[in-house]
This record gives structure tokens, sequence and C-alpha cells, in this order.
């Protein structure tokens, strides 16, 4: 039985790390890519290890920018798209927190009708209301802002709903012993609700980070400076150059660059994860 | 401190289920009232009532001298114990106390002092620190208690507190609030499904079945005298014996062919009145054979309760036990001869199980 355990244990680390390899070598090779001259890489002579230019290279996509078609430097598509991805972060969670909280808590006329309508627009992502949401931002003299990158796409059910759940799970108990103790709706929804929706919340802000963070159709539609367009649509600018021989070294850097925002809001929110994991009790 | 008055209360919810159906008692100032009843029967609603989380859809509630129908929950003066204790889950045990003082503005020092000798009678100060998931069941509870008394409120209210304990800890408990309801004379309602704990609670039990109150009174008499066929079988343990009998004359019962005398029988009956007579397992005394007003007992197996037996057999073709001290009878099965002290005997209506004694 040991053998065959020991056996087992191999076959799966085998199968595991075959899956790694397969999901890491291109994040591994737009690495090595980043720290070459674009002459190698044109060659077709990549080699699987780190070159020299990691540095000549990273300078000059984060603070001068490319010689071709897009000439701002990365820097500031990365402010461009942090700000979006955390206004669309932090404005749905607002939005959402304050629905649920109305939607369980409250007994007001048409309340499940209201629940209903914000259900039914979970049917109706960006892309399918594209066209009338871009009249309306045009507008309303949107385009090329921050608050056109953001406030459309704020408006989501996910949240609510995510947050509907989790408040039926609170007991009734605890809202009555609010009641006893004194305290009002509002006192009600800071002292206790907001404290104990803190796992939710980061939960919710993580996987609405990431989905700020590689929007790609809408900023392309309503971005027509240079200076407001996002880091992913960077890189699509950098690729296709029409009179110039792309530069590989320097759009694989601003691929990595574009991945580090995501990863580091994953492990940090991963700690408050964990956090909350031990310390709720249920 | 204040006394409790309930004026014919009603609960009906939207789609006209009767919940309560108008129940009307007072309880004096710093008196111990529990409701009792099976589940469903309106007792917790009642409670909810007087605390404010349910609104009164008729009748009137007042604590103290004032009308409270109207009034929010946290301004009436009142503190309530949970039956899962409600403990706000993200506080440490202090702020658990000190919440409700903080949203009225209590002074600091005077919180501090409040919660500390809530601590203190409570014996749970090395825990004031800690949240409430790190602590055991009877702790979390004296936490609970600690946010009542802490209030300093005029009334407690108490859902079914013990439910959530295991059978030991809920003795001691109940030892607990007995005590520290009289040290600190604090008018009590407390709502349970548990016979022993109203019985040896209260100075006032309310018996209530299907949203009415069966029975008012000390405990004592509800036990020596219930007020009706319910009660009868609702308090006491192992439950009262009922058998179908007829009157038979002035203060005598037939019971098949043997004659019974019940002593607290009304005497207006008409012989031949269907009646049930109720027998408490444990009012049954060993009689010799063919004495007067003895009833044959066929014993069929017997349960040991340690200090007690539990004899289960029939009588008079009806399921019928017994409760003996150990080795006052011999413990096996076949016939036994019994009799009841007529004092003991109870006699309700066949058909409206209301109990037929003297005025």
């Amino acid at each position: 039985m040991v053998e065959d355990r020991r056996l087992g244990d191999a076959i799966a680390y085998v199968i595991l790390t075959i899956g790694v390899l397969i999901v890491a070598f291109p994040v591994w090779l737009t690495f090595v890519a980043s720290t070459w001259d674009n002459a190698t890489i044109i060659n077709g002579q990549l080699p699987l290890y780190p070159g020299p230019h990691f540095f000549d290279n990273y300078y000059r996509i984060l603070f001068v920018g490319t010689s071709g078609s897009t000439r701002e430097p990365v820097a500031s598509m990365m402010l461009n798209s942090f700000v979006m991805a955390m206004t669309i972060a932090l404005g749905k969670i607002f939005i959402s927190v304050l629905s649920a909280y109305a939607i369980v808590y409250y007994r007001f006329p048409f309340r499940m009708a209201a629940f209903w309508i914000i259900f039914v627009t979970l049917m109706l992502p960006v892309e399918v209301r594209i066209f009338p949401t871009f009249k309306i931002v045009s507008d309303l003299g949107m385009l090329d802002s921050y608050q056109g990158l953001a406030v459309p796409l704020i408006a989501s059910a996910t949240g609510t709903l995510l947050f509907r759940q989790f408040f039926m799970t609170i007991p009734d108990e605890l809202l009555e012993a609010s009641k006893i103790d004194g305290a009002g709706p509002f006192k009600f929804f800071k002292d206790t609700v907001l404290p104990l929706s803190l796992t939710t919340i980061a939960a919710l802000f993580v996987i609405q980070f990431i989905y700020g963070w590689n929007q790609y159709l809408w900023p392309l539609l309503i971005t027509t400076k240079d200076s407001m367009q996002t880091i992913v649509i960077g890189i699509r600018k950098m690729i296709t150059t029409s009179d110039a021989l792309t530069e590989w070294q320097l759009a694989m850097a601003t691929a990595m660059l574009a991945m580090l925002p995501p990863v580091f809001v994953v492990i940090a929110m991963q700690r408050l994860f964990v956090k909350g994991l031990v310390e709720t009790e249920k | 401190m204040a006394q409790v008055t309930l004026n014919n209360v009603k609960k009906i919810y939207a789609g006209g289920v009767e919940a309560v159906k108008g129940v009307s008692f007072d309880i004096p100032d710093g008196g111990f009232c529990v409701l009792v009843g099976p589940s469903g029967c309106g007792k917790s609603t009642l409670l909810r009532m007087v605390a404010g989380l349910e609104t009164i859809s008729a009748g009137e509630v007042a604590i103290g001298s004032r009308v409270v129908n109207q009034v929010e929950p946290a301004d009436r003066d009142i503190a309530m114990v949970f039956q899962n204790y409600a403990l706000y889950p993200h506080m440490s045990v202090y702020d658990n106390m000190a919440y409700g003082l903080r949203n009225r503005g209590t002074p600091k020092d005077e919180i501090d002092k409040r919660v500390q000798e809530a601590a203190r009678i409570l014996a749970i100060e090395p825990f004031l620190q800690r949240r409430p998931r790190q602590l055991s069941g009877g702790q979390r509870q004296r936490v609970a208690m600690g946010r009542a008394i802490v209030r300093k409120p005029q009334v407690f209210l108490f859902d079914e507190p013990l439910s959530n304990l295991d059978a030991k800890l809920r003795v001691q408990m109940r030892v607990e609030i007995k005590k520290l309801q009289r040290a600190l004379g604090v008018t009590a309602i407390y709502v349970t499904h548990d016979q022993v704990e109203a019985m040896t609670l209260s100075d006032k039990l309310v018996v209530m079945n299907g949203g009415q109150v069966e029975q008012i009174g000390v405990p004592s008499e509800v036990y020596r005298k219930p007020a009706s066929r319910f009660v009868a079988t609702f308090i006491g343990s192992p439950p009262m014996n009922l058998l179908p009998a007829k009157v038979d004359g002035h203060g005598i019962i037939a019971l098949g062919d043997a004659l019974l005398q019940a002593r607290d029988l009304r005497e207006d009956l008409a012989t031949g009145t269907a009646v049930e007579v109720g027998l408490r397992p444990e009012d049954i005394e060993i009689a010799s054979e063919g004495a007067a007003g003895s009833l044959p007992f066929d014993v069929e197996f017997i349960e040991e309760l340690g200090a007690t037996q539990l004899f289960h057999g029939q009588l008079a073709g009806k399921p019928f036990v017994m409760q003996a001290a150990t080795g006052d009878v011999a413990a096996q099965a076949g016939r036994l001869w019994i009799s009841v002290d007529p004092d003991k005997v109870h006699v309700f209506h066949a058909e409206s199980g209301v109990r037929l004694g003297k005025a």
C-alpha cells in the first residue's frame, strides 16, 4: 500500500508539473522576450533565458514610450488603467452593498420588482448595451475622461446579488439585538453588517478590479486621446504598426507590467481572505 | 423596575392567522413569569410583542404605567436574551456588552464600571477581550446575560435562553438565572417549552396552548390543580395518566369495575357523565389486593431511572405509568394493586378537557 501511494503521489506531481509548465511557459517567454533587444526576437533566435536589456527596455517603455504609433509611456497608461479599475471596483462595491442592504432589510413597495429588475440586468453586459451606452456617455460629454471610462461599467447586478445572498445568512436575531441595543438602520449597517461583510467585500474587490483592469472594448470606443488610453489598448496598438517594425521587446515588457497590478491585488487580498476564513464563524 | 401588564393582547398575521388570541395577565414588579407551552403556541410571539419586535395587532402592553404599543424596542427599557445569544461576532465580549450603552450615549467611565461589574457577577472577567466564537456555549450565554444586565432595564426578556446548552449546563445556568434575577430584583419574562425550567424558575406560570392561555398560577398550584387536560399532561414528568371514566355519584368515579374517590369533584354532575380521570405516575400507591378503591395494574416492563423506577403497563385496557422509589416495589412484570389519595385524583370533562373541580 505504501509503495502504491508513493507511485500515486509521483503521478500526481508529474501531472501537476506538466500543468504548471503549460500555464507558466508563455509567461516566462514573455518575460524573456522583454529582456532582449528587438533584433534577437525578430530573427526568431530568442533564447529561453533572460537577456541583458532588462533595464533599458523597462526604463524606455515606462517613461519614454515606443517609437511607433503609440508614443505615450506605459506609466501613464498604467495610471489610467489603475484609476479606471479602482473606480469600477470601489463604485460597484459601494452601490451593490447599499442596494443589497435595502433589498434585504427594508420593506417597501415593489421591493421584489426592484430586485428582479437588478437581476435581469445580469443578462445585459456592456457588449450588449454598448451602442445606447456610448450614445449616453457621448451626449453627457464624458468621452476621453475617467468618468466615461468607469461610470458605465459600475452599474451591474453581480455585486448586489452577492451581497444579498450574504446578508440573508446574517441571523435575524442580530438585527433584533441591535434594535434593542438602540441601533437604527444606519448604525446596524455600519456597526454590524459592514464589518461582517469584509471578506465578501474583499472577494468582490478582487473580481471587479481585474474585470476593470482587463476592459478592452469599452476603453477602445470612448478614448481617442493617447493620454487617456489604458494599458490593454496600449499593448494592442504597439503590436499593430503600419510603417515600422513592431518593437516586440517593448510590447512584451508592457504585457509583463500589465500583469503586475492584478497579481498584486490577488496576493494582497488573499491574505484578507485567509484572515476572514479564520476569523469568521460560519 | 416595573410591573408588566398585558391586556387582551392579540397577534393576527397578514392572511388572518391568529397566533395569539387575546391574552391578559400582569406580572408584579420583580416577578418572574414563565410562559410555557408546546412549539407554535404563541409564547415567543407574545414575548416578542412585549419586546417590540412584533407589532401588537390588538390589546395593550404596558411596562410600568406606560403603554408601550407604539414605543421602539430600544425605548421600552427592556433587555432580551436570545436563544442563539445573538452576540455580535465581530466585537469583543466587552464591546458586545458596551454597545447598547454607547448607542445611548452613556459616559465612558460609567460604561466601563457597569461592564466590569456585570463581568464580575457573571465570572466572565478573563474573557472580556475575546471574541464570542472563542467562548464555549455556557460562556456565550453569560455574555448574553451580561449584555442584558449592563442596561439596567426594567424588564428582562428571555427567549428559550438555555435550549442550546447541554443538560448539565442547563441546570446550572437555570439556578444562576434565578439567583441573578432575585439579586437584581428585575421583572422577568421567560419563554420555554421545558416544563422543568418553567416549574423551577417561575413565581407566575403561564401555560399556553394554541395562542390561548390555559392556566395562570404559581407553579405548585398549576401542578396540584391543572385547569385542563392539556395543562395536566404538559406539566409533570412523566405525564399524567388519563383514563376514560364515568361519574358515579358525589365524589365517586367509576373506572371500569372499580370505584375511585375524587375529593375535588364538582357535585352537580349527573351520574353517568363521561369524564377523564387523571392520575399522576408519582401519586400512585401500592394497595393490598381487593382493598376498597384499589385498581388492578398489569405491569409489562420497568424503566430504571436510578432513584426511581417507571412501571409501564395496562390499567383498564389503557396504557398506564407508575413511578416508585427504587426498591419500594418488586421490579417485575405482573399484576399490582394500586390506589390513589382521593385528593390527588383529577377529573376532566371528556370533551372540553376542562377540570371538573369544586369552585
